[in-house]
């Protein structure tokens, strides 16, 4: 009997420790719920396909996430609401873009930091940016571009 | 005449078997219901559960780790060569990780216990029953639902969701090995792509959530085919293929539906 209950509470922490592997290891729960972060907002005309939680990086690295898109009644623009951890600041003119992981990878936010003194602070918006290019668009306008030459 | 004769009768065995069916069902739901009240009494004889825990899970473990381990070094395979023609092979990782919490872990190992220890929970349940040791615990004034089929209620219902998460990790392991030590993939890109793919509350808890839902339909079949066999050695023999089958088909199709509820939300 004692080795059964070994061997069965053996049997129960393989379960718990794969489950824990499974949300640790392969799942990503500990990537943003540490730290706490503040919110920007950047407008774009375009945002291709990025949704809520695509990665903000800041030269590659990651530093926050897509909180939530919205449009913005008046100028018909995407306004991206950005959570970034409080241990990075970056300069009030910083520039925001969206950008493709690889070909057709998914999209995520790229940080260009600019040279101002201040710093942005919970609620900026991100003036400068730049909308995800959309393949299409670009091969539209060769086709066309080639069309007129002929 | 005879033509419409013969017509009639297979009609007549069809209701015959409809209504035999939905008999059983109804026994099912009574016989889960006369269990239940002892559900709640058994856990304070826990010693119990851990002895069934040992017959139904531990002895289970080995065919879980070994078939955990080929389905995720095979889904490796077979998913690079697929990946490989679109230039994708970074994304195996994600595309493994994803078949295996969502859909192939809890289906697999639930398939794989029906027929490893839900059989043998029919099949010694209904042995008990033919052999009178039911009938003889009645005399003794004690419930064999209480002392005999409880237990292994429990203990499948619990045994289930742990054999499936050892199942899906010890396959994304298998793919790993094969991925990164025989496919030349990076070990890196490997468990990144995965992380930012895989989401916990809906991958890997959608996964748990259906091997729960798969334990309790076993092991309620198991115990209830045990319990309602013809106490013959042909009965028992029949009640134990009922087991099999029955499980099988009972958690393909609940998958499907469960399946359709998690990718459209409720």
């Amino acid at each position: 009997m004692k080795n059964v209950e070994f061997a069965v509470g053996l049997f129960v922490v393989a379960g718990l420790l794969a489950l824990a592997m499974l949300a640790l290891k392969v799942g990503n729960v500990h990537v943003l719920g540490n730290g706490a972060s503040y919110s920007v907002t950047a407008d774009f005309t375009n945002i291709g396909s990025l949704k809520p939680e695509a990665p903000v990086t800041v030269a590659g690295v990651r530093v926050g996430q897509v909180a939530h898109i919205a449009v913005d009644p008046v100028s018909y623009r995407a306004v991206v609401t950005l959570n970034i951890l409080d241990k990075y600041r970056f300069p009030i003119d910083s520039s925001a873009s969206i950008v493709t992981a690889g070909l057709l990878g998914e999209q995520y936010i790229s940080l260009d930091p600019g040279g101002s003194q201040r710093n942005l602070k919970n609620g900026d918006k991100i003036q400068v940016t730049q909308s995800a290019i959309i393949l299409e668009q670009i091969i539209s306008q060769l086709l066309y571009s080639k069309a007129g030459h002929s | 005449m005879s033509v419409i004769g013969w017509g009639i009768d297979v009609i007549r065995r069809l209701g015959q078997r409809a209504i035999d069916g939905v008999g059983r069902l109804g026994r099912a739901t009574f016989f889960l219901g006369r269990v239940a009240p002892s559900l709640g009494l058994i856990l304070g004889r826990f010693r119990l559960i851990v002895q069934q825990l040992y017959m139904t899970g531990v002895l289970t473990l080995i065919i879980i780790l070994v078939s955990g381990a080929f389905v995720g070094m095979i889904l490796a395979l077979q998913g690079y060569n697929t990946l490989v023609r679109y230039d994708a092979q970074s994304s195996l990782g994600l595309l493994v990780a994803l078949s295996l919490t969502r859909e192939l872990g809890p289906v697999l190992a639930a398939l794989l216990f029906a027929g490893r220890a839900g059989s043998a929970l029919t099949a010694e349940i209904g042995l008990m029953k033919t052999t009178e040791q039911l009938a003889g615990m009645e005399m003794m004034a004690v419930d064999p639902l209480f002392r005999v089929v409880a237990p292994r209620f429990w203990a499948g219902w619990i045994a289930v969701p742990l054999l499936a998460m050892i199942f899906t990790a010890v396959g994304i392991i298998g793919a790993y090995v094969v991925a990164v030590g025989d496919l030349g993939l990076d070990g890196g890109v490997f468990w990144s792509q995965m992380q930012s793919g895989v989401s916990v509350t809906n991958d890997v808890l959608g996964g748990l959530i259906k091997s729960i839902v798969f334990g309790f339909v076993i092991s309620w079949i198991a115990v209830f085919e045990g319990y309602d066999a013809k106490p013959t050695s042909e009965g028992v023999s029949r009640a134990t293929t009922r087991t099999v089958v029955s499980s099988s088909l009972a958690i393909l199709g609940l998958d499907f539906i469960m399946t359709a509820f998690m990718l459209r939300g409720l």
